[in-house]
């Protein structure tokens, strides 16, 4: 098969539309595990409620995230848009991975600041926030940022719920001008355009944070 | 973590039930603690007045860090009822019963109860002035401006008034400690707890934190339990020295007479040892 630059070219704005659709999920999906995945961390600490958010997210994390996809698509009324399914099963699915991270980090701070939080008897919020948090986040930015570029791979996934995302519109392209190398190359290559910087921003945060 | 203080409603016996009279600011009630199978503190009584100082010696392994841990409600007890100020600590009233404490009564009673730690503790994402404001104002709920006075004045206390921007890192582990006096001193305790203060410092550092402690004792009427291997500060500040072997006292007194006239041949061999190694 020959490469075609001026069909290449031509495919662009359309590849850019699905990468716009891919950022998206990819940010939201993020933020939606950064949040979830330290509600979970905490809730895990909890007596009772502790065990069962353990075994689901444990059930979450070890099963196939196109599994999920899939399995959530099929469930969920027609009314609710594919991305919406796509991004909360993204974000669900690497809550389980971001908890994880927090779980470690907040192991990580020392047993003498939890005590010295009881001594001044300070309430739980505060013990949490002010305490607890700050030096625990300092400990998992490199590995949280790990899992946005992780997740920004996942993102083809979406393709099977029908999300307008960047694999979707090469394949489409693919179908409808019978020639697929152009389109899904430049799909490649814009997943590396925006990765590689990204894993770069990472590798600074991570040394910039290990020096404390 | 947050250690968990169950609700379990187990009474305790009628001897603990009586209530220590006024001379008395904290009291041990036949207090077990146990981990395990190792049994820390075997029915231990024991109680302090207002204003003394007194100063907890033993071997370790004695159970004597485990009576200041149990005090600021980092541990919870296995048997018996510890008291402050003719309150139930370690337990609460329900009923005309005493049940175990749970976690909000907890909070409550151990504010009149600071501690100084043998590592300081100090929070290192805080500045020195946000590690001595944050128990007065999110604890005690006293205003800013208050709290930042408090501070100052006590930062000057500890010497230390041109650190009060710095944050924990930048001070030697002699300043860490002073900071870690003036925290807990903002929260206005009756009784404060020093667990082994000096033992994580290099030598040359040990006296400024001394002397820092010694003025402490010397301006206020402060109540202190201090476990210490410090024999010669001991002598200085405390009005009594408990021995502990095996989770009970051993012997006590005066400083005077445990140092210089020890009775126990356990007082004897500990003093010994420690004299040997210090």
């Amino acid at each position: 098969m020959n490469w075609d630059t001026e069909f290449a070219i031509s495919i662009i704005p359309q590849l850019l539309q699905g990468l716009v659709v891919t950022i998206q999920a990819t940010v939201i999906g993020y933020v939606v595990a950064l949040i979830l995945g330290l509600a979970v961390a905490i809730l895990r600490r909890v007596d009772y409620i502790g065990p069962v958010v353990f075994v689901v997210f444990e059930f979450i994390r070890t099963t196939p995230v196109l599994v999920q996809l899939l399995f959530v698509f099929a469930l969920a009324p027609p009314t609710v848009a594919p991305l919406t399914i796509g991004i909360s099963v993204l974000g669900v699915h690497y809550a389980a991975y971001t908890a994880e991270v927090y779980r470690s980090g907040i192991e990580g701070v020392a047993k003498g600041q939890w005590e010295a939080c009881r001594a001044l008897s300070l309430p739980p919020l505060r013990v949490w926030g002010a305490v607890v948090m700050p030096q625990a986040i300092r400990k998992v930015i490199p590995p949280l940022g790990n899992y946005l570029i992780s997740m920004f791979k996942d993102t083809p996934y979406l393709f099977a719920i029908t999300v307008p995302e960047m694999m979707f519109m090469a394949k489409a392209i693919g179908t409808e001008a019978f020639r697929s190398m152009e389109a899904y190359t430049l799909a490649g290559l814009f997943f590396l355009a925006v990765s590689v910087p990204s894993a770069v921003i990472i590798r600074r945060l991570e040394r910039r944070y290990a020096a404390v | 973590m947050q250690q968990s203080e169950s609700q379990s409603t187990g009474a305790v016996g009628a001897r603990s039930e009586q209530e220590p009279s006024n001379g008395e600011i904290v009291r041990f009630d036949q207090v077990v603690k146990r981990y395990g199978s190792n049994v820390v503190l075997n029915e231990l009584d024991f109680s302090v007045a207002p204003g003394e100082r007194v100063t907890l010696i033993g071997p370790s392994g004695s159970g004597k860090t485990t009576i200041l841990r149990l005090l600021m409600t980092l541990e919870s007890i296995d048997g018996g009822v510890i008291w402050v100020n003719g309150e139930p600590l370690s337990h609460m009233r329900r009923g005309g019963k005493l049940v175990k404490a749970n976690e909000t009564h907890l909070r409550r009673a151990r504010k009149s109860i600071g501690m100084v730690f043998q590592q300081f503790n100090l929070f290192p994402n805080m500045s020195v002035r946000k590690n001595v404001t944050e128990g007065p104002v999110h604890s005690l709920g006293v205003a800013k401006d208050e709290a930042n006075q408090r501070a100052e004045d006590l930062l000057d206390l500890v010497g230390l008034s041109d650190k009060i921007d710095a944050h924990p890192t930048q001070l030697s582990g002699g300043q860490q400690q002073r900071v870690a006096i003036a925290r807990a001193l903002a929260m206005r305790p009756q009784i404060l707890l020093l667990d082994e203060v000096t033992s994580a410092l290099d030598p040359e550092l040990v006296a400024g934190v001394l002397d820092v402690l010694r003025n402490i004792a010397q301006t206020t009427d402060i109540t202190m339990l201090c476990v210490t291997h410090e024999m010669s500060f001991a002598r200085d500040v405390s009005h009594r020295v408990l021995m502990f072997d095996e989770g009970q006292v051993a012997e006590e007194g005066p400083p005077e007479r445990i140092f210089g006239d020890p009775q126990e041949e356990r007082t004897k061999s500990f003093l010994k040892a420690v004299l040997e190694n210090g």
